[in-house]
């Protein structure tokens, strides 16, 4: 029965309470912290478990599957919508996020092909972010904004679990495959919205503010252990614009979870 | 005849390379010749081009093949390698733009061209002594005067290093370099999309089904055999990968 209960629907003070209630006090003690993060880890950390399924996958494994997946549903129920909302999208714009969308669609499928009965289910969202977007699907500058923060999000999610994955080639290769298409997107809706294609420094460009943690930590320019500013005469904007910077689940999941239906 | 020639690359290389060739470089506009013989690192040393360009036999080096080593650093030289030819290429694409390059594609191209030469320079420093020698880079299939040329070799070196990093992570040990390969490889499909949309404008192409699989979602990943088999024709110097790790399953 536990699947039925989605990566983020953990924060919902009624799914903790319901998940708290039948678990013991260490589980129900951080599940009550409050804290979307830890909230999150310990409700994962118990997946591989609680969740039956596919028994040849290490629970922490199947955590970063679901993670991503739950990532995948959000973006696709973004894109479904938009594509089937009337006078969002403009006819020249309809190919890209046709592509789009389809990819999130494959890459739903995808992951919960892999990971069988342990798939979480998808949560409800509401893409105004409480109000904050309130046009996201009939102004399309709203869309696009939304849009980037979400691709750009995706890249650095991915990113930041491919060491978690080293210890199975083959699905650290799909996650890799699904991040270079994740980057793809952002680029393009990035250029959409006549941002350079790449991030440069942590700049969130002319996105709003409250988007500004999907940028944070994009202009280090530390790489393997070397500081890389005034490399071969180059640029700072240049040096931070040629590395994409990870995020920790803990990030992404504060960021993703504004889109929470509440 | 024997030309001194200034390096045009942005790089380090800026030593004066001695350059000899029987023959003269009728069909070149000379500075794009010039730059396709002193890319690549190849420093100070007389470099001898006989017959080198216009498609004619080029000599074969008289320095052995390079090899790229062996574990997680013999994947880094390979992605060193790579990252010097997209460096050396786009170098040449802004040293000697091609006809009617529009403002909006020079900026493009120039970015890339510093992003490409970040990754070459961080490869090259993080490796230290056990980084592969500069490689000689063999242009002569691309017209650099040509938007659809340069464009779409771009677009081939451009996915060709994602399907690379794509395929090389499973073969890194540590965690450490496989996020530097993240890193990289998301802006290498930054940089892949945005000259596929240069292409073809707002289209489905910057993310094509003919890279990014349309029932998985998943864009390419290949092997160094693959990867360095479709290098192979822009690259002069011998590389041979027989060491490298290989994928377990």
């Amino acid at each position: 029965m536990d699947n039925n209960i989605s990566l983020l629907e953990t924060v919902e003070p009624d799914i903790i309470g319901e998940m708290t209630a039948r678990r013991g006090p260490i589980e129900k003690a951080k599940a009550m912290t409050g804290v979307l993060g830890s909230t999150i880890i310990s409700f994962g950390a118990l997946a591989g478990s609680a969740f039956g399924g596919d028994k040849k996958l290490p629970g922490k494994i199947v955590d970063v599957l679901n993670f991503a997946l739950t990532l995948e549903y959000l973006e696709d129920d973004f894109y479904r919508t938009a594509v089937g909302s009337s006078n969002l999208i403009p006819r020249e714009a309809r190919d890209v996020f046709g592509q789009i969308s389809k990819h999130e669609t494959a890459h739903v499928a995808l992951l919960k092909s892999v990971l069988g009965s342990k798939a979480v289910a998808k949560p409800q969202f509401d893409f105004t972010a409480g109000g904050a977007f309130g046009d996201v699907f009939s102004n399309y500058q709203t869309f696009l904004a939304v849009s980037q923060a979400l691709e750009d999000t995706g890249v650095r999610a991915y990113k930041g679990q491919a060491g978690n994955l080293q210890d199975n080639a083959k699905i650290l290769t799909v996650a890799l495959q699904i991040h270079s298409v994740e980057a793809r997107h952002a680029a393009q809706v990035r250029r959409l919205r006549g941002e350079k294609g790449w991030i440069t420094n942590d700049s969130r460009g002319s996105l709003p503010a409250p988007t500004q943690a999907v940028y944070n930590g994009e202009g280090n320019a530390m790489q393997g252990g070397a500081n890389l500013a005034g490399l071969a005469g180059l640029s700072n904007d240049a040096i931070t614009e040629a590395f994409d910077e990870p995020l920790t689940k803990d990030e992404v999941l504060k960021i993703a979870g504004l889109f929470l239906r509440k | 005849m024997e030309i001194n020639v200034k390096s045009l690359t942005t790089d380090n290389n800026s030593e004066t390379a001695k350059i000899s060739s029987r023959r003269t470089f009728l069909k070149w506009s000379s500075a794009a010749a010039l730059a396709a013989l002193a890319f690549g690192a190849i420093g100070p040393e007389k470099f001898v081009a006989n017959d080198a360009f216009l498609g004619l036999p080029i000599e074969p080096l008289a320095q052995g093949a390079v090899d790229l080593g062996k574990g997680d650093i013999g994947i880094l030289n390979y992605a060193y390698a790579l990252e010097q030819l997209e460096a050396a290429f786009y170098t040449q694409v802004i040293s000697t733009k091609f006809n009617r390059m529009t403002s909006a594609e020079s900026a493009i191209l120039t970015d890339i061209r510093d992003h490409e030469i970040a990754h070459r320079e961080f490869f090259k420093v993080a490796l230290g002594k056990k980084a592969i020698p500069g490689l000689q880079v063999n242009f002569t299939s691309i017209d650099f005067g040509s938007r659809e040329s340069v464009l779409g070799t771009a677009k081939t070196f451009e996915d060709l290093g994602v399907s690379a990093y794509n395929g090389a992570g499973q073969l890194l040990k540590k965690g450490e370099y496989l996020l530097l390969a993240g890193k990289i490889v998301s802006v290498e499909a930054r940089h892949a999309a945005s000259i596929r949309d240069l292409l073809q404008p707002m289209s489905s192409y910057f993310s094509g089904d003919d890279v990014t699989d349309p029932n998985t979602g998943l864009d390419m990943a290949k092997m160094p055999s693959e990867v360095l088999a479709a290098a192979g024709p822009f690259i002069r110097t011998r590389i041979t990968a027989n060491n490298l790790p290989r994928p377990k399953m």
